[in-house]
């Protein structure tokens, strides 16, 4: 490549900084912008936010350095080990006469590097429980507001808010977004935190679902889908979060922490929200088999009441009856007293009959008794005449005993006033009266002497001599 | 059972569905036909129950009665939504 000094004669000489800069012409007159790939190694940042490293292969090595403001442009966060495909000049670093890659943009080299690179993002966020079914919530079944994180323009978000219309109008607020290149996926992250930031009842309402989406596109198109950022903002999202990135063969990292997986765009928009007109008819479906249950339930109880009411005896006959038997019963009471009096009575008359009457008794036994007075009066007639009998035969005989006949030989019998036997001459006294009884008769006599005052009456000792 | 004005009823039967969301309200009522078509139960509770599922079918009602369709575009600012604007997609 040198084109001076002939081999051999006359070597030109260089100031250092002369071949260095005529070096520098060369390198950078010769590669200019060139694309180098190979596998990052000796990373470091520095405070100063440039960012120096080295790319390798098998058997070379290339320092690297990507400036600041270079940085955010990148395409990629670069790591070691990731192999990639580094867009940049090449240019000298006089002062240790190195030469070093300006790297402007990195890119993962070839599929297969960015697969095994999701790979291992896959099982590490895995590992960490990331994708964990538990993790799930379930989507409201009707939400209120959805919130889309996607790009503002294109076919995607129409094709979202035209599926919404047809199946159920909602409150839809998009998050705009790029969905690829740089700064993608850190404004997705922003955009998925943003919406889970919105205050319950602030001005702007909150999404009670998310959707991010992005349409089909290339494996590079879709990274910023597969960013670590992107995947947690996702995981850790209070708001249940549909993803519907690229076509239904793509998948991304963020379909493991999305609640649901959508294939594309639309089936998120019919995932999202039910079907309106379905819904309707359903309820009214519900209102038909209500109100066909409950006219059941009332019929069936009816039938029922209908068939006890049957089995209840119609309850004025019931009364009437009983009120006839009562009649009845009423009816022979009152007669009964009577009949039961009158049979008392006819049996007291048939005993009555036969009880004899007292005054007959009494005559019956009057009878008897003056039968039986006339029989003693009988007996004590003849007895009075037999004793009467015997006292006539007695009577002469009487007689002939008697002082009659005493007084009849001519004594008499001496009596005081009081008809007394005097039988003593000392009761006469003078002037007592004397009886003097004779056989024809009485005689009166006096006791001679004076007035009785002294001495003592002695007719007895006469009397006693007459005797 | 105790006689209620409807207008009541109808308060004291929604008042407490207002929290509820759709998917709630339609989960009961569909379990309130379900009951109902088994026929299980008092005929006081049954009637309790459709009157119940009557309010949960007109909250339902009124949920999908709210169809419109707003679009709007958040506004950022410093990584917050600071407020909506029109979102015009053709732009």
């Amino acid at each position: 490549m040198q084109e001076t000094a002939p081999p051999g004669h006359n070597l030109p000489e260089f100031a250092v900084s002369e071949l260095a800069a005529a070096i520098r012409r060369t390198l950078e007159g010769e590669f200019g912008r060139i694309r180098v790939r190979g596998e990052i190694t000796e990373l470091k940042r520095y405070p100063s936010g440039h960012v120096y490293l080295a790319l390798k292969d098998e058997n070379a090595k290339l320092a690297a350095v990507i400036w600041k403001s270079a940085v955010p442009r990148l395409g990629l966060a670069p790591e070691n080990g990731v192999e990639v495909i580094a867009t940049g000049r090449l240019t000298t670093y006089a002062d240790r006469s190195t030469y070093q890659l300006q790297i402007e943009r990195l890119e993962y080299a070839g599929e297969g590097a960015l697969l095994a690179r999701i790979e291992a993002l896959r099982k590490t966020l895995a590992a960490e429980g990331l994708f964990d079914s538990a993790r799930k919530r379930p989507l409201p079944r009707i939400p209120r507001v959805i919130g889309i994180v996607t790009s503002p323009r294109g076919a995607v978000i129409r094709d979202i808010l035209h599926r919404l219309a047809d199946r159920f109008p909602r409150e839809v607020l998009v998050w705009p977004v790029a969905v690829q290149g740089q700064g993608a996926a850190e404004q997705i992250a922003a955009a998925i935190r943003g919406f889970n930031a919105l205050p319950e009842d602030g001005t702007i309402p909150r999404p009670d679902l998310l959707i991010v989406a992005r349409g089909g596109g290339s494996l590079e198109d879709l990274m910023a889908f597969n960013d670590e950022a992107v995947v947690r903002a996702a995981a850790s999202s209070a708001i249940p979060l549909i993803s519907a990135v690229g076509h239904e063969t793509d998948t991304t990292l963020i379909d493991f922490a999305a609640d649901l997986r959508a294939p594309t765009p639309t089936a998120a928009a019919e995932l999202a929200v039910p079907v309106r007109v379905d819904l309707v008819r359903h309820l009214d479906q519900l209102r038909a088999r209500a109100s066909s249950a409950i006219a059941r339930i009332v019929n069936e109880r009816r039938l029922r009441l209908e068939r006890a009411a049957r089995a209840i005896p119609d309850l004025p006959t019931l009364i009437a009856a009983g009120q006839q038997r009562l009649d009845d019963r009423a009816a022979r009471l009152d007669t009964a007293i009577g009949t039961l009096l009158a049979a008392r009575r006819h049996a007291l008359d048939r005993i009555a009959a036969r009880l004899p009457h007292p005054r007959e008794t009494i005559a019956a036994r009057r009878a008897a008794l003056e039968l039986v007075s006339q029989r003693l009066q009988d007996r004590i007639g003849r007895v009075l005449a037999a004793a009467e009998a015997r006292l006539g035969a007695l009577a002469p005989r009487l007689d002939s005993v008697s002082y009659q006949s005493v007084l009849a030989r001519g004594f008499a019998l001496v009596t005081d006033q009081a008809g007394h036997a005097v039988t003593s001459a000392r009761a006469v006294t003078p002037g007592k009266r004397l009886g003097l009884r004779f056989a024809d008769g009485e005689a009166r006599a006096i006791g001679e002497g004076t007035a009785p005052r002294r001495g003592v009456p002695r007719p007895e000792p006469e009397q006693e001599r007459f005797l | 059972m105790a006689v209620r004005p409807e207008k009541q009823r109808q308060a004291e039967g929604m008042a407490d569905l207002q929290g509820m969301s759709f998917e709630e309200a339609l989960a009961e009522l569909e379990g309130i036909v379900g009951r109902l078509e088994a026929g299980k139960g008092s005929l006081e509770e049954a009637i309790r129950a459709y009157e119940r599922g009557d309010a949960l079918r007109r909250h339902c009602a009124a949920k999908l009665a709210e169809a419109q369709a707003k679009v709007s575009r958040i506004v950022e600012t410093g990584g917050t939504a600071s407020g909506t604007e029109p979102l015009d997609t053709d732009a």
